[in-house]
């Protein structure tokens, strides 16, 4: 075993709980760093039902594990659990998850807010929760040892029993529990050696499965409370629109309309359920006064950004001497890649619901952003943060939408309980989704690129323009660093391959269309780009792609065992029928190192299919296998959507799409199959839930290269045009 | 008054007859299992059976589905049994969870029609459903997989 020093300054809080029990929580102060951030801790009143807990076990020796990460399909209500019954030895077939509430205990260990996203679950709580499971272990076994009256060190625990080996006697964890509740933590916390894991490692069926294949898991549109409305809002057709005047005559003559109010994000029809909020609001007659954005067109944008992409930016990276290298290159190519605003579309359509009273206010809502939502609540209605709880339900898909820096569709919520004062439910449709703004940037890059006359690649220089995610929200003074938002120039400054002069430099266009994180977030432009671009350059220089990548990544050898296990596993090299082409890509993203091979091919008509997809990826020692996988799955089809289908584009300030009719999804007979790799490690766990969606579109794009000779530099892929 | 018959038992709904099923069976009937998704039958999360038929709720009206059977997820089974459900839960299908309910739906409409799918009859059964988190290659494995349960291939 390895003995786990703990900082004198972290201290364990332990108490019992409500009906009996042993509640353990580990509150890390000096990772708890943004406390202005963050709601206060809630002290565990001794006695008494904390939720500053990750770890509940009872007297009916259930042991419940609080997850302090939200669910939205990357398996955490199962991985996260696995790290805490690992080392508490628990009993996996009895185990439960709760979410947390909000608190400052449940806090990002590095960003200091509770929050999920930048694919940090697992890595972010490898430590704690596992420090979690040995200290409720050896309290266990303490209190087993009081109880016998032997010493500790005879003593193990084994699927929720404390068992004394010597004598035969065992005593279950709940049995154990109250006198466990009264004991003082330890100091010294014991981690297993890793060759001695039980689950982690190993293909865990996840836990939240039966709910969901039999209705019963509650997503937040699933959530009534008492005497609460429906409220479907009219948001303006243009972004930073007002409201002029409303005439709500024919909205309130539907039958179950109760109200119709004007708030600051539009106009809200109060219902007593969706269909007739929904019929009310299309029957409402609204004058807006457009403001500064009416004339917005993603047409004049591109223009815009075209221009700029051809003057020098802001320097992100540069080595050595890239212009004379360029001047003195065998052979030089100058490429222009782009890509759209992408909105998330998550399968559940935001919602929130909030019963705002006089002294507090309730909301239930499928959030990444618990610390944040919670703040902006607060201040909305009028409350301290405390005043405010949060229940995080089940996500019906996040990709970053459910992160929303502003809070938008949690303070709206607020707002609207607050006119309608009464219990509210606000629904977006999915139209106000695809409408409602907040999307992945649409992004322009100049690329250039020089070989020497042996082929290789000696200047490498990359102009990006887009608009800045962080810029005005409060994560600007860490994510903006002169004048450069990180994540505009993420997964192209932080270039792997071995190119000895090259340089970076960013453009950040400001206009009036709200921009997010979305699944991947720099990493989903520049990883087209780069990537695409590479496989050009390496043509240029009448290299193989997989060999030059092969070559250039000698320093890389993470990145390099990924590339080369996935050029086997697809067979790269061998023949294709006509009409067939390979192409191959790699990412660095999150801490995890992907490549990905893709198969696609082109019929005469310009019929482009994706039937093949295979993937390797090192995201270090991983917690559950299948679900590294499933992951990659998901990663690969929504990459695919992004290259092969959707565009979001605005013509005199109004989105010009609405529903899947017209930003439409891949669907399951566009599916290619999939096949996943992983390479094995013992290095920490790194990302899952994004690194797999970068790779994705140049990987096609080199693909369809392979089989027309065609390039694609701009998504999503038309090759009719 | 409008009078249905869902998942086997008689229930009355006092709405507008225009009112899409979907919505009177989640926020009346309280069946919240059945998803809304996009509002105009094209993501398939809504799917419930009439009278054995797969179909999109949220643009089938109430009063259209009078006198019918009307079968929803949670009518599937009460007990987690159906081939549909074992196969899902074995393949862990769902990630985010949300379109299942309309995927299990349409799986068993198709199931119910072919003992043995092939891949293309899945693709073409299927087609209506869209999961964002993208878990098709399972959903196929799984439609395979509940099939040889059907046919008495047992739990693997």
């Amino acid at each position: 075993m390895n003995a786990t020093e703990m900082k004198r300054r972290d201290f364990l809080k332990t108490g019992a709980a409500v009906g009996g029990g042993l509640l353990l929580s580990m509150y890390l102060p000096e990772l708890a760093h943004a406390a202005s951030m963050a709601g206060p801790s809630v002290p565990n009143a001794g006695g008494a039902f904390s939720p500053n807990a990750f770890i509940r076990i009872a007297v009916d020796d259930s042991v419940t594990i609080i997850v302090n990460k939200s669910e939205m399909g990357q398996g955490v209500y199962t991985s996260l659990p696995m790290l805490v019954a690992e080392e508490l030895e628990a009993d996996w077939s009895r185990i439960r998850v709760e979410s947390a509430p909000v608190d400052a205990a449940y806090n990002h260990p590095s960003f200091g807010i509770q929050m999920t996203g930048g694919s940090t679950s697992t890595a972010s709580e490898w430590e704690r929760l596992r420090k979690m499971g040995a200290a409720g272990r050896m309290m266990l076994i303490a209190a087993a040892a009081k109880k016998w009256n032997v010493e500790p060190q005879s003593l193990h625990a084994e699927k929720s029993f404390v068992i004394h080996a010597a004598s035969g006697r065992r005593s279950s964890f709940g049995s154990l529990a109250d006198l466990a509740a009264t004991l003082t933590p330890p100091t010294n916390i014991l981690l297993k050696d890793p060759k001695d894991f039980k689950l982690i490692g190993k293909s865990t069926r996840r836990l939240d499965t039966p709910g969901k294949v039999n209705g019963s898991a509650q997503f937040g549109l699933d959530i009534h409370v008492p005497g609460m409305m429906t409220a479907v809002i009219l948001r303006p057709p243009v972004f930073g629109g007002k409201v002029v005047s409303v005439n709500a005559d024919r909205a309130k003559a539907v039958a179950g309309v109760k109200d119709v109010l004007v708030v600051p994000t539009g106009v809200a029809v109060i219902a007593n359920g969706f269909w007739p909020a929904k019929l009310g609001r299309d029957r409402l007659d609204v004058t807006w006064d457009d403001g500064p954005n009416a004339t917005l067109s993603t047409v004049g944008m591109r223009e815009q950004f075209a221009k700029l992409a051809k003057t020098p930016g802001l320097v992100a990276r540069k080595l050595g001497d890239p212009a004379k290298a360029l001047a003195a290159a065998a052979k030089t190519i100058v490429a222009e890649y782009e890509v759209p605003y992408l909105a998330h579309a998550m399968m559940e359509p935001l919602n929130c619901v909030v019963d705002l009273r006089s002294d507090r206010c309730e909301i239930w809502t499928g959030t990444q952003f618990q610390t944040v939502d919670r703040m902006a609540a607060a201040a909305t209605a009028g409350l301290k943060p405390e005043q405010v709880e949060i229940h995080t339900t089940l996500l019906g898909g996040g990709f970053g939408r459910r992160a929303n820096p502003a809070s938008d569709f949690v303070v709206e919520a607020v707002q609207v309980a607050k006119a309608a004062k009464v219990p509210v439910k606000v629904v977006w449709t999915r139209e106000d989704d695809i409408r409602g703004g907040w999307y992945r940037p649409m992004w322009y890059d100049r690329m250039a690129g020089g070989v020497d006359a042996a082929g290789n690649p000696i200047a490498w220089t990359h102009t990006i323009v887009g608009q800045s995610i962080m810029q005005g929200t409060m994560f600007e003074p860490f994510g903006i660093k002169n004048g450069i938002d990180d994540s505009s120039v993420e997964g192209a400054a932080d270039l792997l391959y071995g190119i000895p002069n090259l340089q970076v430099d960013l453009h950040t266009p400001r206009n009036g269309v709200p921009v997010q994180w979305w699944r991947s977030v720099g990493h989903s432009h520049n990883g087209f780009a780069v990537e695409a671009f590479f496989d050009e350059l390496a043509h240029a220089g009448g290299k193989d792609p997989y060999e030059l990548r092969h070559a250039l990544l000698a320093k890389q050898p993470r990145m390099r065992a990924v590339l080369d296990l996935v050029a086997q596993k697809a067979n790269w090299g061998k023949p294709l029928p006509p009409g067939h082409g390979r192409g191959i890509a790699t990412h660095f993203s999150f801490d995890s190192y992907v490549a990905q091979v893709a198969e696609v091919s082109v019929d005469k008509k310009g019929t482009l299919r994706v039937h093949r997809m295979v993937c390797a990826v090192d995201c270090g020692r991983v917690i559950n296998p299948d679900s590294v996988k499933a992951q990659m799955e998901g990663c690969i089809n929504f990459g695919l959507t992004a290259a092969l289908k959707d565009e979001i584009t605005l013509d005199r300030g109004r989105v010009q799409q609405r529903n899947f009719h017209d930003y439409p999804m891949l669907r399951i007979n566009e599916a290619p199959e999939i096949e996943v790799h992983i390479v094995p490690s013992t290095e920490n766990p790194t990302g899952v839930g994004e690194p797999g969606v970068p790779p994705v579109a140049p990987a096609v794009a080199n693909a369809v290269f392979a089989a027309t000779g065609k390039r694609v530099r701009r998504l999503p892929i038309r090759l009719s045009n | 008054m409008i009078t249905l018959k869902v998942n086997g038992k008689k229930v009355s709904a006092d709405v507008d007859p225009a009112t899409p099923l979907l919505w009177v069976l989640r926020e009346t009937l309280g069946l919240t299992g059945t998803k809304y998704g996009c509002g105009m039958a094209q993501c398939g999360a809504c799917t419930v059976h009439l009278d054995g038929e797969a179909i999109r709720s949220c643009v089938k009206r109430v009063v259209d589905a009078e006198g019918k059977n009307i079968t929803t997820i949670e009518g599937l089974s009460n007990d987690l049994s159906h081939p549909l459900q074992q196969a899902w839960i074995e393949l862990d299908v769902p990630q985010c969870g949300y379109c299942q309910s309309g995927q299990l739906m349409s799986a068993a409409a198709l199931l119910a029609e072919s003992d043995n799918p092939t891949d293309n009859e899945i693709d073409e059964g299927m087609a209506g459903n869209i999961c964002r988190c993208g878990t098709y290659s399972r959903i196929r494995q799984a439609i395979h997989r509940a099939a040889a349960i059907k046919t008495g291939g047992g739990r693997g």
